[in-house]
């Protein structure tokens, strides 16, 4: 596993205080633990609650309420596949079945080697051009097994 | 200095346009060609990106869609001085699919250098802002009110009225929020201005922090558009530092400043409560209204909140007039409309125009039909809460009232198109489940009812004892339809029902439909 995955109480506390500034800091917070991480561990939850001082059970709701929020290490890259209809309307399913087999995969999986985690997403906003992978931060359009491989295997090689 | 033009727009970049950056600059670089390649956002033809294009004597050349293998050939074609290539396109302008468009909202889009101010002053920015703050607050709310512009994000409520709104209610803060959280399935507007033309955000926020008398303003944009987000943030600190943005904005008294905030992969928190819950820090659960936001919106404070293409609108409506922009329209749908047309068709991209074109001069016409050549079966209009329309219902002219009377919705303006390959009862099924996954859970029609609809399609489709199971499904619709707090929950009938409707055989077991043929 890649060290960003272990929890740093010292640099979580940094963290939170960078943002304390910031009206309704919450989700902010989040975000630069899951960027500094890869997760937002359990373990971060007591002490966000202690210094923005909100409940637990507050900053855990809020926490497993949005999508992008992980609270578990994930793989070295994320490959984000589009699932809404305009992507559908273009093959996307049968295209995503395809890539899902090769990686050997189910969605919200990573692979054996900890290189991909696969999730699906609702509409990348690249609606006539699909089907739409977001690789990292890379936009794929019109996808297919082959194309996703070679993007895959270019991102895992950097 | 030689200018050539690549798009980061997501879907040029989607189509290696950093690739065909690189190597045009390695290029150039090799042939001692002096050039400044300026990273621009999309004209909208999709279907040509990445659209490249290079400043000639005689106006700006085009061509598309390139790759980096192209490069080279490009290069022996002489393409910096608009030479003959299998991809030149020509003029942009006079592209059949850009030449009939209005362009109010997206006349700089594609042309400018995205995050460039003094390109944006040269294009004819801040014209609008600079007219607000002469006339001041209750002109600029005169100004939008006469122009009839209606919310862009698919309410369609009279923006010159909630402004008057937030612009009556006392406080000693208030704020401009901007609903950047463009989660419907079809639509990339606003996506295209946060890469493409962001200052015009900018602009128009603050037009509207004058008119209401706010102090901060927020974007909350969706996690989904990394790169909007980052083109945006560029955008904000070149104003800034430009002084169109801050303490006392160009000597003129007002003071304003925007705070770029990501969403974090919730559907909901498009809906307007919702967000601004999840701007709080919170879960995006929507809130009951009233309150309107405009009374007590973001911390409780008035809060004057529009979507990324309403707020864009106004820099043209303050410059130009607000009859200039009412001209445009039909009925009460005045102006003009970034219509987005996507899915499986020929070419996708943005098309803006006035309202009034029929949905079949959208798809056939502008669209070109389907991409596979198959006939069109289906378009869902207005996201993933909009209706599917069969080919009979091509005669609807785009327009709010139109699509009401057939129980549909414009909604934010997005178009997708299916082939007959399409099989709705799984749309229907599929438009249950997303709202499933998507609901905030706050009240019981949607959060039970959309788990209750997936159900019963999946009754149906396995052809589990039809009729009644669809008996059941219209009655839940109209649970949902008339019970849920917002739109999730409200609106997500429309698909399901107008696939019912539309195309009922598909809701019927395969075997006893042939049987009845």
């Amino acid at each position: 596993m890649p060290e960003t995955t272990v929890f740093n109480e010292g640099r979580a506390r940094q963290i939170i205080a960078e943002h304390l500034s910031l009206e309704g800091p919450l989700l902010p917070i989040f975000h630069a633990f899951n960027e500094e991480f890869g997760f937002v561990s359990d373990a971060a939850v007591p002490i966000i609650a202690d210094v923005l001082n909100l409940t637990r059970a507050e900053v855990y709701g809020v926490l497993t309420f949005y999508h992008d929020f992980r609270r578990a290490p994930a793989g070295r890259h994320t490959l984000k596949i589009c699932r809404a209809e305009a992507c559908q309307s273009r093959g996307s399913e049968a295209a995503a079945r395809g890539v899902l087999a090769q990686l050997g995969v189910s969605w919200h999986e990573t692979t054996k080697d900890g290189e991909i985690s696969v999730e699906p997403v609702y509409c990348l906003g690249l609606c006539a051009s699909g089907p739409s992978a977001l690789l990292d931060d890379q936009p794929i359009g019109r996808f297919d097994k082959t194309k996703l491989a070679e993007a895959i295997e270019e991102v895992c090689a950097s | 200095m030689m200018r050539v033009f690549v798009p980061k727009d997501a879907v040029a970049l989607a189509f290696g346009a950093d690739r065909v950056a690189k190597k045009i600059a390695e290029a150039a670089a090799a042939g001692g060609n002096a050039i400044t390649i300026v990273r621009n956002g999309s004209r909208g033809m999709f279907f040509l990106e990445p659209m490249i294009e290079v400043e000639t004597p005689a106006g700006r050349i085009a061509y598309g869609p390139v790759s980096s293998s192209d490069v080279a050939s490009l290069f022996a074609a002489d393409f910096l001085n608009g030479g003959a290539h299998p991809l030149r396109i020509g003029k942009p302008e006079e592209h059949p699919f850009l030449a009939k468009q209005t362009r109010l909202t997206f006349a700089r889009c594609g042309i400018t250098d995205p995050v460039s101010v003094e390109d944006y002053e040269t294009h004819g920015g801040w014209r609008g802002l600079k007219r607000a703050i002469e006339i001041g607050s209750a002109a600029i709310i005169d100004q939008v009110t006469k122009s009839g512009l209606r919310g862009r994000g698919g309410a369609g409520f009279p923006t010159g009225i909630k402004w008057k709104t937030v612009a009556d209610t006392a406080s000693d803060r208030k704020y401009v929020v901007c609903n950047a959280d463009e989660g419907d399935s079809g639509t990339f507007a606003d996506r295209m201005v946060l890469e493409g033309d962001p200052l015009m955000l900018i602009e128009g926020m603050t037009i509207c922090a004058v008119a209401v008398g706010a102090t901060k303003g927020y974007v909350y944009c969706r996690s989904e558009y990394p790169h909007g987000a980052r083109t945006f943030n560029e955008a904000l600190n070149n104003a800034r530092s430009a002084g169109w943005l801050g303490n006392n904005i160009k000597g003129s008294g007002y003071s304003f400043d925007i705070e770029l905030r990501m969403g974090a992969g919730a559907y909901v928190c498009g809906e307007e409560t919702s967000l601004l819950d999840s701007l709080e820090g919170k879960r995006g659960v929507v809130r009951a209204k009233p309150p309107l936001p405009a009374h007590k919106g973001l911390f409780q404070q008035p809060t004057a909140m529009n979507n990324v293409l309403s707020f864009a609108a106004t820099p043209y409506i303050l410059s130009e007039g607000a009859a200039a922009y009412a001209d445009y329209g039909m009925g009460r749908s005045r102006g003009t409309m970034p219509l987005q047309i996507a899915g499986n068709v020929r070419y996708g991209g943005l098309y803006e125009t006035a309202f009034g074109l029929t949905l079949g001069e959208i798809v056939e016409d502008l669209g070109g039909g389907t991409e596979s050549g198959r006939p069109v079966r289906a378009v869902q209009c207005g996201g993933p809460l909009g209706a599917y329309f069969p080919p009979s219902l091509f005669d609807t002219p785009f327009d709010y009232e139109a699509f009401t009377a057939r129980d549909g919705l414009i909604g934010h303006g997005g178009i997708v198109v299916f082939d007959d390959t399409v099989d709705m009862a799984e749309m229907a099924r599929f438009a249950m489940e997303f709202c499933e996954v998507e609901s905030c859970g706050k009240c019981t029609p949607c959060r039970v009812g959309s788990v209750r609809g997936k159900e019963l399609m999946q009754h149906i489709i396995a052809g589990h004892n039809v009729e009644a199971n669809i008996v059941v499904l219209e009655d839940l619709c109209q649970t949902m339809k008339f019970g849920s707090l917002c739109a999730l929950g409200g609106f997500v009938p429309y698909p399901v029902l107008s696939a019912l409707r539309h195309f009922p055989e598909d809701f019927r077991p395969r075997a006893a439909a042939a049987a009845a043929e």
